[in-house]
């Protein structure tokens, strides 16, 4: 009970934004073109919830950004761990991150277009990208920073180059790798919208245009509302997978 | 960059008196070590990209729409500098980043500080900033064309929205993280109020507000580029989106190295600032 009234009294804040936001969409000065008041936009939601639209585009958008993030965090762990052991693989692939890092991702829509077309491939290729720079860094930084006496006993041990690689290095830079992660996950979410906007086919960034293009924007609010509520959500989830992943650190 | 093997347990002497040595093998071998010296190496690893590049376009193996000429890219930057309009659209582009990010940084930082030392600040702003990190800000694009159009003002609404967010939980984290007894001591000693704000805690804490600054910089170029390429116009992004509807692959492709020169200036910039502002503290260091 004392839990609950803690967590409501917490986010009290949030009503009274939310109270804002509906007196100036019903009483104050601006226009209920501009700022849709906070019932129609629920009802506009739950309509879009209903006829399955919302669901439909949500799959196109998630599918992408989960594919894109999940090929990054295996492939761009694996180059981390590969650059801070093997001096080769450094010097080949520490210039190509150090020209990329700095770019701004989104330029690369347009040659996505060009190179895959409209279709999931230019997106899944972009939101990779995106995300595979941070954790590149951050793993070769993590595998990097490992205590040399942890691995010199490994090796002195017996333990192979590979099993050492696994067993040792991964775990002692997983911390770090883990909040690379995490940087990748709302680039994610960022290329996925904006690269929806741009080139608007499906999912939740075309969703958002053609209902703002059609003048809908009780239901454009709605689904940007959602989009955040996405983003926070995967970002919580991800945080909660961190504590379980890292519960044998010392605290 | 040549390499000793370790100078930490190679007495001063030693190493002195290593170099006069047999002249022609020790003068091959330092030449060997500078070829095969990292920072060498890796700029041999971008030239041989350089070059790939350029001879499979020349041999015909891609066709030039998918991946045009290294040397025809160059010669549209070259002519659009020319011309100016390269200064143009990147001046634009800097210019509405900066705009935003300076905006939201000027709200962030008094913001973060507030609410790490007021408690009513604290409650009201802690759930919206923990909500408000995660979300992708960009998505509320369209509600900010609505309400400030299609130019530069919803462009810096929205960049400033972008950057606000790391900068202001970075800059809350750091200030309430400064160790208490340093405060103490400067109230001890007679500082106001203002006096330790200015001299303890923003200095303490500018190591973790410069953290979010520099992920705030990246994020607010992804934004600014975005915003152009949505409403159009001059900029780098909007030049980027005209090319690609006039299938003008050069264009997009000389778009993209203008973009990724102009944030690599800008990153780098950063991170010199943040060696220059940090440079009494113990990172700078190593």
């Amino acid at each position: 009970m004392g839990a609950t009234l803690n967590t409501l009294w917490r986010y009290t804040p949030l009503l009274i934004c939310l109270a804002i936001w509906e007196i100036l969409a019903t009483a104050g000065p601006v226009s209920n073109q501009l700022l849709p008041d906070v019932a129609s936009v629920g009802k506009a939601l739950w309509s879009l919830i209903l006829d399955g639209e919302l669901l439909r585009q949500a799959g196109h958008s998630l599918y992408r950004a989960a594919t894109g993030f999940l090929l990054a965090v295996v492939i761009g762990t694996t180059a981390g761990l590969l650059m801070a052991t093997f001096r080769g693989v450094r010097l080949v692939v520490n210039p190509i991150v150090q020209m990329f890092y700095p770019m701004p991702k989104s330029a690369l829509i347009p040659v996505m277009m060009i190179w895959f077309g409209l279709g999931d491939m230019s997106k899944i290729v972009l939101i990779f990208i995106g995300c595979l720079l941070p954790v590149v860094i951050s793993a070769y930084n993590g595998a990097r920073g490992v205590n040399p006496f942890l691995i010199w006993s490994a090796r002195s041990l017996g333990a192979s180059r590979t099993s050492t690689l696994v067993q040792v290095t991964l775990p002692a830079a997983m911390p770090e790798i883990l909040n690379g992660i995490r940087t990748a996950l709302a680039f994610a979410f960022i290329l996925m919208v904006s690269s929806e906007f741009v080139i608007a086919k499906d999912g939740f960034g075309y969703l958002i245009s053609q209902l703002g293009d059609g003048g809908a924007y009780e239901a454009m609010f709605a689904v940007i509302l959602v989009v955040a509520a996405a983003g926070f959500t995967a970002d919580r989830l991800y945080g909660a997978f961190v504590r379980h992943q890292l519960r044998w650190r010392e605290p | 960059m040549t390499r000793p093997a370790s100078p930490a347990f190679t007495p001063a002497r030693a190493r002195g008196r290593a170099a006069p040595g047999p002249q022609a093998p020790s003068m091959l071998g330092a030449v060997w070590r500078r070829l095969t010296s990292d920072t060498v190496i890796q700029l041999a690893v971008i030239a041989v990209l350089l070059i790939a590049w350029e001879t499979v376009t020349r041999l015909g193996l891609v066709h030039p729409f998918l991946l045009p000429r290294l040397s025809a890219v160059l010669e549209r930057i070259y002519n659009n500098a020319l011309n100016g309009k390269v200064f143009m659209d990147l001046g634009l582009t800097l210019y509405r980043a900066a705009a935003g990010f300076f905006i939201g940084v000027a709200v962030a930082i008094p913001l973060g500080v507030m609410m790490a030392r007021n408690a009513g600040v604290r409650w009201f702003f802690d759930p919206l900033v923990s909500i408000g990190f995660p979300m992708p800000k960009i998505s509320f694009l369209p509600i900010f064309i609505l309400w400030f159009g299609i130019f530069d003002t919803s462009k810096i609404v929205m960049i400033a929205f972008s950057c606000f967010f790391p900068v202001v939980s970075a800059t809350y984290a750091g200030t309430l993280g400064v160790d208490k007894w340093v405060i103490w001591s400067a109230r001890s000693f007679g500082a106001r109020e203002s006096q330790v704000l200015r001299e303890v805690v923003l200095p303490m804490a500018l190591p973790q507000i410069l953290t979010g600054i520099q992920i705030a910089v990246p994020v607010g170029l992804i934004t600014t580029v975005v915003t152009e390429m949505l409403m159009g116009g001059p900029g780098i992004g909007g030049s980027m989106m005209a090319a690609g509807r006039f299938a003008d692959s050069v264009g997009v492709f000389a778009g993209i190295v203008e973009i990724a020169v102009l944030g690599a200036i800008v990153v780098k910039g950063v991170e010199r600032m943040r060696a220059y502002l940090l440079r009494w503290h113990a990172e700078a260091r190593h």
